[in-house]
């Protein structure tokens, strides 16, 4: 009995497909997505303050047509969408960082929550400064 | 004693074009993970059912599946925690299958062999201790040690979505068995793994899903691995960039 293979022989393998809505089968991967498309919302508030500084630039009646589209309805629900997809870019990408950065003290790895923690705690204030700077003030 | 059911993927080429699923009864025992089944599946059931197991312990890397969608090790994966059934089991996803659960490693086995996961000496730079051999100090070993913790086993590739859509990839271990070697201080390889690891396919390729460290039986962090080495590549880039003459030193 012969032990060769048979010449003709080939092995039939099975491709597995990946599903069209592959990033909807686990919450993990959704997040993922929602993360890449927070990209988008991004994008969109840099071009609005583009437009802001153009507006301002132009005088007073360029700043009130500014201000007259920011507050159509439509506008304000796609800021606010926008707004949500901003805050889980940031909050992601803040997770992140003590993923990809490595700190030693005094020869030790710096614990990811210490590194994380003055990330956060840096953008809670920035953001309460502007609160205060642009409705409080 | 009770028993649990398993409904395995069987895919047997030469009867059908794609997988259906069997179903076996085997007992559920407290001590038994999920392989042991598939032991007592192909000792007293069925005898044609194929896949791959060696160590029992969490070590060879060679029994990972899909176990009720998840890619893990089916040797530290206990039935009881999936009682009370049924268990599926399906092949790691993202590789061609060549026959029920095993699956097509060549793939791997190429992206491996490219990064060169070995210690490149340098000439210039000779073993110093009394007895030639490199020495290192454990901050030294502490650097690298985490990745040195992969067992190939291919979890992270099929976790990985990045890799399921476009198999050229370098993909997750190899990248970070790449940066055991780089940061690893008797190794002066770093040049030579940065023309695989910085082009497109190579860290590039990642997204930062993330799911590749989640699914690491090891502890590993292959997702760590390669973010920090997109901070090398850019780096390289830069300096190349601005100090062409420099760059190659």
């Amino acid at each position: 009995m012969s032990t060769s293979p048979d010449p003709g022989f080939q092995v039939r393998l099975y491709r597995q497909p990946v599903p069209r809505f592959w990033w909807a089968r686990r919450r993990s991967y959704l997040l993922f997505i929602l993360r890449e498309l927070s990209s988008l919302a991004v994008g969109w508030f840099i071009a609005n303050l583009l437009v802001l500084v153009y507006a301002v630039g132009q005088g007073d009646s360029a700043y009130q047509r500014f201000l007259d589209y920011s507050a159509n309805p439509f506008v304000i629900a796609v800021n606010l969408v926008a707004l949500a997809f901003v805050v889980l870019h940031a909050v992601t990408f803040f997770q992140a960082v003590p993923q990809t950065t490595v700190v030693r003290l005094r020869g030790r790895r710096v614990p990811a929550g210490l590194l994380a923690a003055p990330i956060f705690g840096g953008w809670l204030v920035v953001s309460a400064f502007l609160i205060w700077l642009v409705v409080l003030a | 004693m009770e028993d649990i059911t398993l409904r395995v993927a069987r895919y047997r080429p030469e009867q059908e074009s794609k997988p259906t699923f069997d179903e076996y009864e085997v007992p559920l025992r407290e001590d038994w993970a999920v392989l042991d089944g598939l032991n007592y599946v192909k000792d007293q059931l069925d005898g044609t059912l194929s896949y791959r197991w060696s160590c029992r312990m969490g070590i060879c890397g060679s029994c990972g599946m899909t176990v009720n969608g998840e890619p893990v090790l089916t040797c530290a994966a206990f039935l009881t925690d999936f009682a009370p059934g049924p268990v599926r089991i399906e092949p790691l996803r993202n590789f061609p299958v060549v026959r029920d659960l095993v699956i097509e490693m060549t793939d791997f086995m190429h992206k491996l062999g490219r990064v060169k996961p070995w210690i490149i000496e340098d000439p210039q730079a000779p073993p110093e201790g009394e007895h030639g051999e490199y020495l290192q100090t454990p901050e030294e070993m502490e650097e690298y040690h985490q990745y040195s913790m992969c067992i190939n086993c291919m979890l992270c590739y099929s976790a990985c979505p990045v890799y399921g859509l476009d198999q050229s990839f370098v993909g997750p271990a190899a990248i970070a068995l790449a940066q055991r070697y780089n940061l690893d201080s008797r190794d002066d390889g770093n040049r030579q793994r940065l023309t695989v690891l910085s082009e497109p396919d190579g860290v590039w390729g990642c997204t930062f899903v993330g799911e590749c460290t989640k699914a690491c039986p090891k502890g590993v962090d292959p997702a760590g691995a390669i973010q920090r080495y997109k901070v090398t590549a850019a780096t390289e880039a830069a300096k190349s960039l601005l100090l062409p003459r420099a760059a190659g030193a």
